[in-house]
């Protein structure tokens, strides 16, 4: 799960990482308050959406002064930001941050995020902030250190010395570095983060450092055990066909084709969105329904599908497995009925009574292709969406 | 042969009174996998299925001499249950659970570097030799016992590779579904070490897909010691950045994990790849020869 900048920000601060005092505006009438309790001569209003880029979309804007201020909160508030990553249609801005713009003096990268191939956490740092981290690493891999952290130690203190060394910080700011690095390590097993980053973290003028953006995505695996962090989950900030499929347990996706896809598996509906493409066609999502394929399920994955004007066919694949294909077929009728689809079924149906399954679907008298394998299946549905 | 089970496999299930436990320990017993008993902690000295409960695992390996476990447990007790597994001498693990925390599963894969356990998964449909051993959740009737070794990150897409080998006659000697989750037990490597010592086994088809470099993983390992045929087929390749494809570790970032790259490094090894889904049993036919 993503959290807001604001929201990264009140976790980094209630974890002693340091970071500017910020004013959270709602309304365009909530500037002026702020402004005064600021007290400050300029100011970043920055648009808070679940999307990186937010800089280079006009997400981001210094203001000289309440008026400017006033004047980006009200051209950003209840607009829709499109940054490089949001797609075409861009994420609501419901909330802008306003914070005092600092006065820096080095900026630099710090991430902590779980290293799969490593089976622990790592801290990347460079001593080059405000880039992107991946493309450095990429063209300049000396510029990024990567330290492993293990879990039986955990952070320790010369994690802080490294990376106080990286960043070429001395004294007070290298002990400064070290604190951060236990706060932020304390937060990420305490929030089980998945990714916390810090873009820049600077040094200010004045000699102190501040997180001046903040990143935290949170293991949705661990929801159960985080339910204040996910009771701060911003719905507005997904597609809404995403968020309903959210709400019914499936795994749904949208994407630019025209062959709406249904498949009990993850790995099979992966391999299905291949198989369209396979043979010509595009796929116009990605959609686990999982292994219960019951009619409440199904009928609700064809809601979903069909809610994307561009289908103009639906595969269903379904690899039955332990559940038997013929309950599995009056499953998927029941649900055509309840929906009223109206564009070409083809359903590819496989496992325990696969025969009576096809069967009962060839004499429903819907609008179903019952495929006899993948192949003939796929084809049938780019054939079918044109 | 076969690989990590065959039918004198003592097996118990973690989870066992449940209703996941139940259904794939009713399902285990009719394939005819060796189930000695389950635990539930709490309900020890009961009998299940007609079989032992067990309140702890070290009590299953003590009184029936259990050796592998499937572990149905909900996903906020496994962690505990497959380090429990491993600490009392269980050699197998074998967890079927989804949704395990990945700050547990570090905890757990450090753990399980200090004890003789090998896990399978999490997140994952199990193990399986064909007519002699189940532990999973995957449908018995599709498989049959036969040359090819079956190692995969997903489910139901295991299934389709199992049915297409059946259907070519070929059959399988194991098929192991390591699982999706970017923290996991047993990986590629791990499985073909395995098949390149078992007699039975004749080829291997791999079933791999976006997200981290195991796939790369194993083309270094096939070009630098694995000398049975391959074939391989990568989900995913139609899949955009960033997103996570419904398996915790089907995710592409920063660039890395696309399905090229891992066709790439796996054909310049000599890798069969199967061009579709639907071209996974002919893929490992072709290999054979």
């Amino acid at each position: 799960m993503n959290l807001h900048e604001f929201q990264a920000k009140a976790l980094f601060r209630s974890s002693g990482i340091p970071v500017p005092e910020g004013e959270l505006i709602t309304a365009r009438s909530d500037v002026p308050p702020a402004w005064s309790r600021l007290r400050t001569q300029t100011a970043w209003v920055k648009a808070q959406v679940h999307s990186g880029g937010r800089g280079k979309a006009g997400g981001v804007v210094r203001a000289s002064g309440g008026g400017e201020a006033e004047a980006a909160v009200a051209r950003l508030l209840g607009s829709r930001l499109v940054t490089g990553q949001s797609g075409p249609e861009g994420l609501p801005v419901d909330q802008v941050l306003l914070e005092p713009a600092a006065e820096i003096a080095r900026e630099f990268y710090f991430g902590m995020l779980v290293d799969r191939a490593r089976a622990s956490v790592v801290m990347i740092v460079s001593a080059e902030g405000g880039v992107d981290i991946e493309t450095l690493a990429r063209e300049r891999p000396d510029a990024v250190t990567t330290l492993p952290i293990h879990p039986v130690t955990g952070v320790m203190p010369f994690h802080g010395r490294r990376v106080a060394q990286v960043l070429g910080l001395r004294g007070a700011l290298a002990r400064s570095a070290g604190a951060l690095v236990v706060n932020a390590f304390r937060l990420f097993q305490e929030s089980d983060a998945q990714l916390l980053e810090i873009n820049p973290l600077v040094l200010t003028a004045d000699d102190r450092l501040l997180a001046l953006d903040g990143k935290l995505v949170i293991d949705d695996s661990a929801a159960f055990r985080q339910q204040e962090i996910f009771g701060l989950r911003d719905a507005r900030q997904r597609h809404e066909a995403e968020e309903r499929a959210h709400e019914h347990d499936l795994n749904y996706i949208r994407l630019d084709g025209n062959i709406g896809c249904m498949v009990n598996g993850a790995g099979l509906a992966m391999a299905t969105m291949d198989l369209i493409q396979h043979h010509g066609g595009q796929p116009a999502n990605f959609l686990d329904v999982g292994g219960g394929t019951t009619v409440a399920r199904v009928a609700a994955a064809f809601k979903l599908i069909l809610s994307d004007p561009a289908v103009r066919a639906v595969l269903v694949n379904i690899f039955g497995g332990i559940v038997r294909c013929d309950l599995i077929a009056e499953g998927i009728i029941a649900a055509i009925r309840e929906v009223h689809v109206d564009v070409p079924v083809i359903v590819r149906l496989e496992g325990t009574n696969a025969e009576a399954g096809r069967a009962a679907l060839a004499d429903s008298g819907l609008d179903i292709l019952a495929a006899a394998n993948l192949d003939q299946a796929a084809q049938a549905a780019v054939e079918a969406a044109g | 042969m076969s690989i990590l089970i065959d039918r004198d496999t003592r097996v118990i299930c973690q989870g066992f009174t449940g209703q996941q436990g139940t259904f794939h320990s009713e399902q285990a017993l009719a394939y005819g996998t060796r189930l000695v008993g389950g635990v539930t902690p709490g309900k020890g000295g009961q009998r299940h299925l007609d079989l032992p409960v067990f309140d702890s695992v070290a009590e299953a390996v003590a009184e029936v001499g259990a050796q592998a476990t499937m572990i149905y447990v909900p996903a906020a007790f496994a962690a505990d249950a497959i380090c429990e597994a491993a600490d009392a001498g269980i050699e197998l693990v074998v967890c079927i659970t989804e949704g395990i925390p990945v700050l547990d599963m570090i905890r757990v894969k450090h753990f399980l570097n200090g004890t003789g356990a090998r896990l399978i998964g999490p997140n994952c449909p199990g193990i399986i030799t064909p007519g002699a051993c189940k532990i999973g959740i995957m449908p018995g009737y599709i498989h049959q016992r036969g040359r090819i070794g079956i190692v995969s990150r997903s489910g139901t897409l295991t299934y389709e590779a199992v049915k297409q080998t059946s259907d070519l006659g070929l059959g399988q000697s194991t098929c192991i579904g390591i699982g999706g989750d970017s923290i996991q037990g047993m990986d590629f490597v791990e499985c073909l070490r395995l098949f390149a010592e078992d007699p039975e086994t004749d080829a291997v088809l791999l079933v791999g897909e976006i997200g981290g470099d195991a796939e790369e993983r194993a083309a270094r390992f096939i070009a630098d010691t694995f000398d049975k045929p391959v074939a391989a087929y990568i989900a995913g390749a139609t899949a955009p950045p960033g997103r996570r494809m419904g398996h915790a570790g089907a995710i592409i970032s920063g660039g890395r994990g696309t399905a090229k790259q891992k066709i790439d490094a796996l054909r310049a090894v000599g890798v069969e790849i199967a061009a579709s889904p639907a071209e996974l049993g002919t893929a490992v036919a072709r290999v054979l020869g």
